[in-house]
């Protein structure tokens, strides 16, 4: 029978809080593990344009910085192990630049380990990848020529690797691209010897990673309720107590806002699920659908009865493409007529520009306020909007020639046009994204202790 | 037939997944859930979400959460990363869905 032990999250995506995982440690010092999330659907194609510039680049710098911010703990004899998707395309080099790192900080012992073999670019573009079939995911792509030239092509490892190397000792270990969940369900089967065709257990896991994988979420944080929190501003980053026969109870660091509750916890359950039948996963097969939630405490919810069966042969692939430009522009109008007013406006600009010979493939006029998101309400008279333009096009030139368009609205538009201070809109690169399935067969797992 | 806001009876969670995304709702009350299935529908939903270019709506029964799991097809486009809405992401679809009106629940 092995002990309970504690894994907490504190990095939702590339850009959360940076303190978060010093803070979390010290908060709630007996987390046997943290688990860091880096990686969104597109943010390969970010660290690809980076290493395009720097070939040693294209992993999530950032996760430097916290080994930084962690090295205090290590020194004074934390056990605290770290597993993340940080590596991003470059697994490798992240790694490399923490083991210098922690050289240089006097921590030579730490082991890191990295996880590689995510990367199917070569295999995908060789065409070797199927489009997704819809009876393996409720996801189907439709209609989707697929296009030739992909940016980055990765798959979705499972657990295996990040078990590997923290059976081979490893504190800190650096993944690719993984199933967010995965960085979870490897703990636990490093720590309970729990066997990869145990399902119900990975299930569990699965769904307690799912839980962490969005930080705050868990506690409040992007909850319909948000108002009502206690001390939003100082929410806490969720950890979880994992029992060995899979049951385990969600919560949060002492002295922290936010809440876990019955009603934070099923948000978070469903979001961004399909088929709560059907949650695919690389490590398994999960139903949502046994699950029983209960209050045990202040901030205690304690998981059971997750559903786990084999996982699909294929692993999911995120491949990314580059599609052209795009930019957005914004000013505000204030007055009588608000709404009106914008949508003229909006529209003049694109008129403007296509009489002096630019076109775009696609482009948008929203009026903030008047049901750009929320279109149920018919808001038409407003006394302030938000214009916003959009355009996109594979043509660079005429994307930089909008972005100098919309300031000369401020004269030749109606009296209140005002709050144009932010400066120029900037032109952005424009990722498509091209999900797909490839065969497990094809991918090479490979796990690497560094030295 | 008086109607209500969906958000005095439910509460909500939106999220993307390519061009697609789910909008979870939630009894507030247990005793709400069998309202929300009865009058929460795919169509109502639909139609809730038509400017928004919503192609199809797929809904799952999650009776252990008294949820209901809407995966609206096609509502981002091209998804996240090619739209150019300001909610590219669908994060606004929870609580654009809680301003519908619904049937109040009777007692």
């Amino acid at each position: 029978m092995r002990e309970p032990f504690r894994i907490g999250n504190a990095q939702a995506f590339w850009g959360d809080d940076p303190d978060a995982a010093a803070r979390t440690l010290a908060q709630q010092p007996d987390l046997d593990f943290l688990t860091l999330d880096y990686l969104a659907e597109v943010s390969l194609s970010i660290m690809a344009a980076q290493r395009e510039r720097n070939p040693e680049a294209g992993y999530a710098r950032d996760f430097v910085d916290v080994v930084r911010s962690l090295a205090p703990f290590w020194k004074n004899g934390s056990k605290t192990h770290v597993v993340t998707n940080a590596g991003g395309l470059n697994p490798e080099g992240c790694g490399r630049a923490c083991l210098e790192l922690l050289r240089a900080l006097d921590l030579p012992a730490l082991k890191i380990a990295v996880v590689t073999g995510d990367d199917v670019l070569e295999k995908i573009t060789e065409g070797k990848a199927s489009s997704f079939p819809s009876d393996e995911t409720q996801y189907v792509a439709r209609d989707r020529n697929p296009p030739v030239q992909f940016t980055t092509a990765n798959a979705y490892l499972g657990a295996r690797g990040i078990v590997e190397g923290l059976q081979a000792g490893a504190q800190i270990v650096i993944t690719g691209r993984v199933a967010d969940p995965s960085l979870m369900v490897a703990p636990c089967i490093a720590h309970f010897e729990w066997g990869f065709e145990e399902y119900d257990k990975l299930a569990a896991a699965t769904v307690a990673g799912h839980l962490l994988e969005c930080g705050t979420q868990a506690c409040g944080g992007f909850s319909t309720d948000w108002l009502d929190l206690p001390d939003p501003t100082n929410i806490g980053f969720p950890f979880v107590e994992m029992h060995e026969d899979g049951t385990f109870v969600i919560t949060k660091p002492p002295g922290t806002g936010g809440r876990v509750d019955l009603r934070t916890i099923k948000e978070q359950l469903l979001y961004e699920i399909g088929d709560p039948a059907n949650y695919l996963s690389p490590d398994v097969t999960v139903s949502l659908l046994g699950i029983s939630l209960r209050e045990v405490g202040e901030n205690r919810v304690e998981v059971k009865g997750a559903i786990g069966s084999a996982p699909p042969p294929s692993y999911k692939v995120s491949a990314t493409y580059r599609d052209g430009f795009k930019a957005h522009a914004m000013i505000t109008i204030f007055g009588r007529d608000a709404t009106k007013k914008a949508r003229l406006c909006g529209e003049g600009i694109l008129g403007r520009l296509e009489k002096s010979g630019h076109t775009f493939e696609r482009s948008l006029v929203e009026c903030l306020g008047a049901g750009a998101s929320i279109q149920i309400h018919d808001k038409s008279d407003l006394l302030e909007t938000v214009l916003r333009v959009s355009v996109a096009d594979k043509n660079r030139a005429s994307v930089e020639r909008f972005t100098k368009e919309i300031a000369s609205l401020v004269t030749w538009g109606p009296q209140g046009v005002t709050g144009y201070s932010g400066g120029r809109a900037k032109v952005q690169d424009v990722f498509g994204y091209h999900p797909c399935l490839i065969d497990k067969q094809l991918v090479q797992e490979k796990m690497i202790l560094l030295s | 037939m008086s109607l209500v806001r969906l958000g005095t009876l439910a509460y909500a969670r939106s999220g993307d997944k390519g061009s697609d995304a789910n909008i979870a709702v939630f009894a507030r009350a247990e005793t709400g859930y069998a309202h929300l299935r009865q009058h929460l529908t795919e169509g109502k939903v639909q139609t809730g979400f038509a400017s928004l270019g919503v192609t199809d709506v797929k809904r799952y029964e999650v009776p252990n959460l008294h949820a209901l799991n809407f995966v609206l097809t096609g509502v981002l486009g091209e998804g996240g990363s090619r739209s150019l809405r300001i909610d590219a992401q669908g994060k606004a679809l929870g609580q654009a869905i809680l301003e519908m009106q619904i049937e109040a629940l009777t007692e």
